[in-house]
């Protein structure tokens, strides 16, 4: 990732591509309004609110007991658990077990744990081909792109495109779309059913992620829309389920509060049309062997930090990307992580750290305008958050990394704001310069342009026209205005 | 009641014709404010970009410059805000990393004597209408601290109200941000100009002669670009708007 593209290099692209910017805004403006109808509807949101944070912190807290006695519990109902440190770890487990069963075949419902990990491109690797079967993940996985949003992978897709899509990639992966295929959305749907539907059927092996894992029974939960999820889920012989550890909820009674803050908070449901839930194994009744792979890839190194670490009570419903006015214009993509939008840009510098310049760019894709914050169903303070990653950016600091304190150095590229940031805070102590450099600009100011070649600002934007006397020189002379002007 | 004026650094070298209309304004509701010569900046800038521990210097002598007062009156929502929130996250931090014990001490009493201008004039002298006179169209902006950080919710809407000859029309989209963000205007230039592009575009719809907003580096930033693209509304912070009268409409 090293490689790829800053925020704001990939941001200047998308934010010209007017098509996405059209898709978004409709997008994200619609499902926005309707969530907000949806929370008012309760009486107690903001109650369940902070009952799903304070959950999610007593978890976090005690985060080892529970994994513990989640594991038990799923091993006592007959599934097997493996623990992943990283992405490589989690991917070399699930090749191996999908190679036990000689398949060379496996579905997948939608999963950002195993986007996160890579999981595709290391199963083709493997001679394993994977089928997404989200509706949205099929039409990204048919368009070889790449999703852009965590509800709504396929948001930056009109209908038309998906049309496209279908006509001229579906054959090449399984059964084709008709020919007079037309763009209505009840027409879309029948011919992805359609297609899916053979997968289901022939399919010996699935990969899932969870929403949810209920520590006190072993319990794993899917919240989805469109029982593709289910079908995934119910059908195969063997189900492999990839999971971040910080999805644990201790009880039954813990999920919930978050089974009404979820669908509210991202479809704007009251309740979501399928949740499934699965124990393990059960004799005669679907899929007979089970795997859980615990994934922890960055997540207990940002358990030790005292202000990210909320970042870990993400429920994934993307309310934040559909109020953020910077995801509308710059798109998932440019986020460069399977996590866009704001809780991408405090989550994906904490997982995969700040050494690259994409990564270093992510904590000030914000105007801390907090509206994510506002919205978030267990209260993350995003912009907290990004501000803390910013002081990780530019000054460097203690951080911990695969469970070792270590100190790193500031992000390339920020001596010079470092020196500037130092210049200011040098004049804002000494009151005196700080004026002298005002009468300085006051006295130039028929000189100042309203654009400078080169300055980002200007581009736009006029410069303010700077007055005659600043605000202090205009007191002291007329002693608040009390004497002649 | 001794009250003081934080200026601000924006307002205090860029326009001091808002630090003039809170003092007016402030003299005609029979309150006599001061100005402490030796204050300069909250620190947002700094803080807001990454530089907390440069910020710390500028927490403690904002919390000395003020100490004596009783009230504290800024006519900028966002440093009100990154006084109110911020400054006990920034000193709680210092004493934290052995830096400094007294600042937690030094603004637990300040930050509640702080107050945006629209807080002052409802919260603690009670009025509503405050004499003005301003007959223009008028919308206006929230913006974002104003708006979620304070939380200071219909005050400025009800001050513009009770402002005789004043229309308020509605901005469409208005609780959307502007894009300015501080250093993100320059550092995410691009998505920040789309933001921007788009609210002067919704000042323009409104039909308004005059936006308004309590914070004038939003307004820099909507002004700026309206005044790039040509023709919509002037751009006017809150204060001066209340503190015109028939005799002298700003």
């Amino acid at each position: 990732m090293s490689d790829a593209a800053s925020f704001p290099q990939a941001a200047r692209i998308s934010v010209r591509n007017a098509q996405l910017r059209g898709n978004l805004r409709h997008a994200t403006r619609t499902i926005r309004s309707k969530r907000a109808r949806a929370v008012a509807e309760l009486a107690d949101w903001d109650r369940l609110r902070a009952a799903g944070a304070a959950i999610k912190d007593r978890t976090l807290r005690h985060l080892d007991q529970y994994l513990e006695q989640l594991e038990a519990a799923v091993t006592a109902a007959g599934g097997t658990v493996h623990w992943a440190v990283d992405a490589d770890e989690a991917n070399r487990i699930v090749t191996r077990l999908v190679k036990a069963t000689g398949e060379k075949e496996v579905v997948k419902v939608k999963s950002m744990a195993t986007q996160e990990i890579g999981l595709n491109e290391a199963l083709a690797a493997a001679g394993i081909r994977a089928y997404e079967t989200d509706l949205a993940e099929l039409i990204v996985q048919l368009g070889a792109d790449r999703p852009s949003h965590i509800l709504v992978p396929a948001i930056h897709r009109n209908r038309t495109e998906i049309r496209d899509i279908f006509r001229r990639q579906m054959g090449a992966w399984g059964r084709p779309a008709p020919e007079d295929l037309s763009d209505s959305p009840a027409e879309l749907a029948e011919a992805a059913r359609l297609h899916l539907r053979e997968k289901f059927l022939r399919a010996k092996v699935a990969i899932s992620g969870a929403n949810f894992m209920v520590a006190e029974t072993g319990t794993l939960v899917v919240v989805e829309s469109e029982g593709n999820g289910r079908m995934c889920l119910t059908l195969p012989q063997t189900l492999i389920s990839v999971v971040g550890i910080e999805k644990t909820v201790p009880t039954w009674r813990d999920l919930e509060v978050f089974l009404q803050l979820l669908p509210r908070s991202s479809t704007a449901e009251r309740m979501n049309p399928y949740t499934s839930t699965w124990t393990g194994t059960t004799d005669g009744d679907g899929p007979s062997e089970f795997h859980l792979v615990l994934l922890d890839n960055g997540r207990t190194d940002t358990l030790a930090d005292q202000v990210g670490r909320q970042a870990l009570r993400c429920i994934r419903c993307s309310a934040c990307l559909n109020v953020c006015p910077v995801y509308e214009r710059a798109g998932g993509h440019a986020y460069g992580s399977a996590y866009p939008g704001p809780i991408g840009a405090i989550l994906t510098p904490q997982l995969r750290g700040t050494a690259s310049a994409l990564d270093a760019s992510l904590p000030y894709a914000s105007s801390l305008c907090g509206a994510c914050y506002e919205v978030c169903p267990v209260a993350i303070d995003i912009p907290e958050v990004l501000v803390h990653l910013r002081e990780r950016v530019a000054e460097g600091g203690s951080v911990t990394r695969n469970g070792a304190r270590v100190t790193i150095r500031p992000a390339k590229g920020h001596a010079a704001e470092r020196v500037a940031m130092r210049a200011a805070r040098w004049a804002f102590e000494h009151p005196r310069a700080l004026r002298a450099g005002e009468r300085l600009a006051a006295r130039t100011r028929r000189a100042h342009p309203a654009r400078l070649p080169g300055e980002p600002w200007s581009a736009s934007r006029d410069l303010p026209v700077v007055p005659p006397e600043p605000f202090r020189d205009w007191w002291q002379r007329t002693h608040g205005g009390k004497e002649a002007k | 009641m001794r009250v003081a004026l934080f200026i601000t650094c924006v307002n205090d070298a860029l326009y001091p014709g808002t630090g003039r209309a809170v003092v007016t304004l402030l003299r005609r509701l029979g309150v006599e404010v001061d100005f402490p010569a030796e204050q300069t900046c909250c620190g947002q800038v700094q803080y807001n970009t990454g530089y907390r521990r440069q910020t710390e210097p500028l927490v403690r002598r904002f919390a000395t410059v003020f100490t004596e007062y009783d009230a504290v009156v800024t006519p900028s929502g966002s440093c009100a805000a990154m006084v109110r929130e911020h400054y006990p996250r920034i000193a709680r931090r210092a004493a934290d990393e052995d830096r400094d014990g007294e600042l937690a001490e030094l603004t637990g009493r300040i930050v509640p004597k702080v107050y945006e201008l629209s807080e002052f004039l409802l919260d603690v002298l009670r009025v509503e209408d405050v004499g003005g006179y301003f007959p223009y169209t008028v919308a206006y902006h929230p913006t974002c601290h104003s708006l979620r950080l304070l939380g200071v919710g219909d005050r400025p809407t009800r001050l513009l109200r009770a402002v005789k000859g004043l229309d308020l029309v509605e901005l469409p989209g208005a609780e959307e941000c502007c894009g300015f963000g501080g250093t993100f205007s320059v550092k995410n230039p691009d998505v920040s100009a789309a933001m921007g592009a788009d609210k002067a575009r919704a000042a323009v719809d409104s039909g308004a002669q005059v936006l308004c907003a309590a914070d004038n580096s939003c307004l820099m930033h909507i002004g700026g670009t309206l005044s790039r693209r040509g023709g919509g509304p002037r751009v006017l912070h809150l204060a001066e708007i209340l503190a015109s009268t028939e005799e002298n409409v700003s």
